[in-house]
Order: C-alpha cells, then structure tokens, then sequence
C-alpha cells in the first residue's frame, strides 16, 4: 500500500501502529462492510454493486518524506493522509471547505485538503501539522499556540496552526485581503483586522479567537 | 461519492476532446465540484482533470488590457500588481470571496462556471429543476432568503455566486474558449451565463466538452472602482448583495457608471438603463433613487428574499455617494 524511502525517520516507518482508536474504526468497519476499502467507505455514500474504479498510483513527498500509494481515484487528500498513511493531525471537520480544520500546506500554500483529490497532487510536496516540529522542538507557530492558549478542545488546532503558517507566507509576499485598504500598496500591516480576515477560513467553535489572533501575532513578529 | 475514471490530459484540445464524451466533467481547482460530488449532485463517470494544461499565466494584451488564463488561481489573480492597480474592482472581488485555502486552490474558469448554493440544489431529496428537470422548485415556496429578485422564473430563483464574475461583467470581459474540434471562439462575458427560463439546467452559452482557456479584460474605463459586498457575516459568506461599481465624475458631476450586481440574479446583472441614468448626472439622492428605481425594475420578492429589494437600493446609494463624495 505504501513505500517509502530508506531515510524515513523511525516514527514514519510505521504509519499502521495499532491505537485503540484505529482498532474501534477498524471493527465498526469490518462490522458493517466487511468487503470494502476503508477508503471507499470515507469517500461517501456507496452505490450498491457498483465495482470500485482501478486503483491509481500516487506519489506523495509529506513532510519530506516520499510516499507512493495505490488508490481508489475518490480518495482525497485528507483521506489520503489519514485513512491510508495513519497522519490523523489534519482533522476532518466538515468535509466541504467550511471550516479548514483539515488545512495543510501544498508546496507552502494553505488549502483545504478535504476538498481536493489526492491523485491531482501527485509529484507534490505536502507540509502537514506532523512535519512542522524539530524533534521535540515546537515551530514557532506551535509554539505561539502554546503560549497564548490559542485553543480550547484543539479539534480546529492544527487548520489554524497551518493556516497561519500559510498565511504568514502570503502576507511576506505582500497579497492584500478584503480589508487592506490601500490594494496598491507593496508591504502588508498585519492588524487585528487584517489577522482575522485572512484567518476567516479557520473556524473554531470554541472561538478562542483572541488567542489565536495574539498567537499569529507573536509569531508573525508582530508588535502588540 | 460515485466512482469514475480519471485522466489527466496535457493540451487543451486533448481535454475538449475528453470532456465531450458521455458521464465527462473536467476539473481544475475542485473546490466546488468535489464538495458537490460527495454529495451526489455531480456524478461524472469520467473526471477530465485540466491542471496539466498551461494556462496558468496573466499576460497583457496589445491594446493595454490583460489576459488571465483559465487555471491563474483566485489568489494569484487578486494578488497580481497589474489587477490591483488597474482593476481593483476585480482584485477587491475575489479577495471577497471564499476563504485563503479556497481562492489557493479555485480557478478563474472554475469560479465562472461554479453552481448555485441553492439549499434545494444541494439537497437530492428535494425537488430542483436545476438539478433533476422537471422535478419542480423547492425555493419558490420555501426558504429563500439568498435567492433571486431579478432575471428567475418559474421554474428556478436560485442565484449565481460569485463575486469575481460581478466584477469581470462591471469591467466587459470576454471568455475565451476551445472546443474538440480545435476551434476557438470569444464570448463577452454577458453572454456566458444564461437566465433560467424553462431549462435551469442549462446554466451557460458553452457548447458540451467546450473549454474556457482565457479571460481576456479590456483596458480599464475611466473612474473610480469599488466592490461592496453585504452578507450574513463580516468575511467567508456568500453575498445577499453586492455591487461593483467603476463611476467617473468630477466634483459631484458623473460622466459615466457602470454598475455590476450579484446576489440579486442568477447571473452577475447589469441594467443598462440604470447605468444612463447617471450619465451627465449630478451626484445627489434624487439620481440615486431613479438608478435604483431601474436596477430594480421587475424586481419581485419570495417572502424570504424580500428585503434585498430595500438592502440592494440602500446598497446602491452607499456605493454611489462613497464613489462621488466630492
């Protein structure tokens, strides 16, 4: 189902540890469809008969690491990640784009992974939550998260997380949101104003958004 | 989500060619069409995926305009210097739209040709002439708050979403598109999408497997540009109103308007007649009510969409006095 290359670090060598959670999901799918991939069964309701498509081959490089994936052609993204390659840190919220709790970074863009198919980014580079820290040492982002308290239940935790990093990029290289002012003008002020609207794709229901925004503040540098 | 065969063609004719066999959709972006698919709205048996084509460049035409080509991400497009110095209208637009990850990923064919949020579309179990021909129209009689004033029929109120699109209509636009035959053609932008009339299903001028490559904008009118949007939320909302506007005037005098509406239609809507209104005119309430006394002509509320009629009008004078503030 996966290769992997000869310099994958200890923990990636084996993406199928058995947790309590995988073994529950595991059973409860066995129970209910005992003949059909996993994969199919997170891709949505099921047709009756219908024979799967051929799998197609897909090459992934996540967090630096490459991985080649035999797929039904409907996996997405995130279930690509999380169904097939166990890197549960990008969350499934809503599964439509509404609220970027399955945000990760394509070639150091944000993007909502639910809502792209795994085998359209074959070739890529994919930047999970997982590939963010050092060892046990914290991006900055983490880190700011961590500091402020910019989260309650954590469930919308790693979107935002990689959101900001994604937005913090995009703010370097001067693209204006819906609120700056002035669109012609080259460096970007990133006010609270500013943080919120660019941040408006990350939903958390705890709203511990005046953490979050001091968080992208203290790790975009920003003054406050 | 329904199974299909995937392919992955490198030229545009290659994908006309795909996307004009039984069960084809092509995709680029997918940010709308695979949340339409888990649903099982969309069921393509064969997905034509267009991101290997290169048409992913903003170039400048010889007559001082710019051509986008099809795939140039939302992002990309409201970020370009050119679009945001020549054409706020449009960078303010998109910028209005979506989310960060949603405009990384959406195209700018892709947000042209992107379907109605109309609940009853989305929802199979309920009747949508859009969706399912024939089966009726849920919204006429039911919630609808976000559906149309203007341009609906009997048959389909729903709305067309995007907000690039009322920008691209404000700013002339022409959609520039390739067939699997090979050949080409350019089609003003008004003449795109169509109203609904008895087939709400046929939401465009675009023949089967034809291919938007480009949308070429002419060089900017002279004026000012705004975009205002008004939704249910301060950002990542869909609009109930929004104008783009690009009015030359002087010390409180117009010379020209030009007046996109979206929220209100099933396409971005232009009222000719509005817009004469404010030729030669002097910038005061009395213009502004007649312009919005011909915006709003034929306009008819649902019950839920009621108040857009007043909001579209208040909306209107709040862009146009900002826009000639002497």
């Amino acid at each position: 189902m996966d290769e992997q290359d000869s310099n994958a670090a200890p923990d990636e060598q084996h993406p199928f540890e058995v947790t309590r959670r995988t073994v529950i999901e595991t059973g409860t799918t066995a129970l209910i469809l005992s003949a059909l991939p996993h994969a199919a069964f997170a891709a949505g309701p099921l047709d009756g008969g219908e024979p799967s498509p051929p799998a197609v081959k897909v090459q992934l490089r996540i967090n630096g690491y490459l991985h080649s994936l035999m797929l039904d052609s409907r996996t997405t993204l995130l279930d690509a990640l999380r169904e097939h390659l166990a890197l549960t840190g990008s969350k499934k919220g809503c599964d439509h784009g509404q609220c970027g709790a399955c945000t990760v970074l394509i070639e150091g863009r944000r993007i909502n992974s639910c809502l792209t198919l795994a085998v359209m980014h074959d070739g890529q580079s994919v930047t999970t939550v997982e590939g963010l820290a050092l060892g046990d040492d914290l991006h900055l982002v983490q880190a700011a998260f961590v500091e402020h308290d910019g989260f309650q239940c954590g469930y919308c935790t790693s979107g935002q997380i990689c959101s900001t990093i994604g937005m913090l990029a995009e703010s370097r290289l001067g693209m204006p949101s819906y609120v700056t002012e002035d669109l012609t003008q080259v460096a970007v002020e990133l006010t609270d104003a500013e943080i919120r609207e660019r941040m408006s794709g990350n939903i958390c229901r705890c709203a511990a958004y005046p953490n979050i925004v001091a968080a992208i503040k203290q790790a975009g540098g920003i003054s406050t | 989500m329904k199974a299909f065969s995937y392919q992955r063609p490198e030229t545009a004719e290659h994908a006309a060619a795909a996307a004009v066999r039984p069960g084809a959709k092509l995709i680029a972006g997918g940010t709308n069409l695979l949340d339409l698919m888990k649903l099982q709205v969309e069921t393509p048996s064969r997905l034509v995926d267009i991101n290997g084509l290169s048409l992913e460049k903003i170039e400048d035409t010889a007559d001082g305009g710019l051509r986008i080509g099809t795939l140039v991400r939302n992002s990309d497009l409201a970020a370009d210097r050119r679009v945001r110095q020549r054409y706020g209208v449009l960078s303010r637009a998109l910028l209005a739209g979506a989310s960060a990850q949603l405009r990384n990923k959406a195209t700018t064919g892709g947000n042209l040709l992107q379907r109605t949020r109309c609940y009853y579309f989305y929802d199979v179990t309920k009747p949508c002439n859009k969706r399912s021909p024939g089966s009726g129209c849920a919204a006429l009689a039911g919630f609808n708050r976000i559906h149309a004033i203007l341009g609906g029929s009997e048959h389909c109120i729903a709305t067309h979403p995007s907000d690039m699109a009322v920008a691209m209509r404000a700013l002339d636009a022409r959609v520039e598109t390739v067939d699997s035959a090979g050949q080409t053609r350019s089609i003003p932008i008004e003449e795109l999408h169509r109203l609904p009339g008895k087939t709400p299903e046929i939401e465009t001028s675009l023949k089967p497997g034809e291919i938007i490559t480009s949308v070429t904008l002419p060089p900017p009118p002279p004026g000012v540009q705004v975009y205002r949007k008004v939704r249910d939320r301060a950002s990542y909302a869909f609009a109930l109103v929004s104008v783009a506007a690009i009015v030359d005037s002087i010390h409180g005098r117009i010379r020209s308007a030009r007046l996109a509406f979206g929220g209100l239609a099933p396409k971005p809507w232009r009222s000719p007649r509005a817009e004469q209104t404010l030729v030669n005119a002097s910038a005061n309430a009395t213009t502004f009510n007649a312009t919005a006394d011909a915006v709003l002509e034929g306009a008819r509320g649902f019950g839920g969409n009621d108040f857009k009629i007043p909001l579209a009008r208040r909306t209107l004078h709040s862009v146009l006095s900002e826009m000639t503030r002497a």
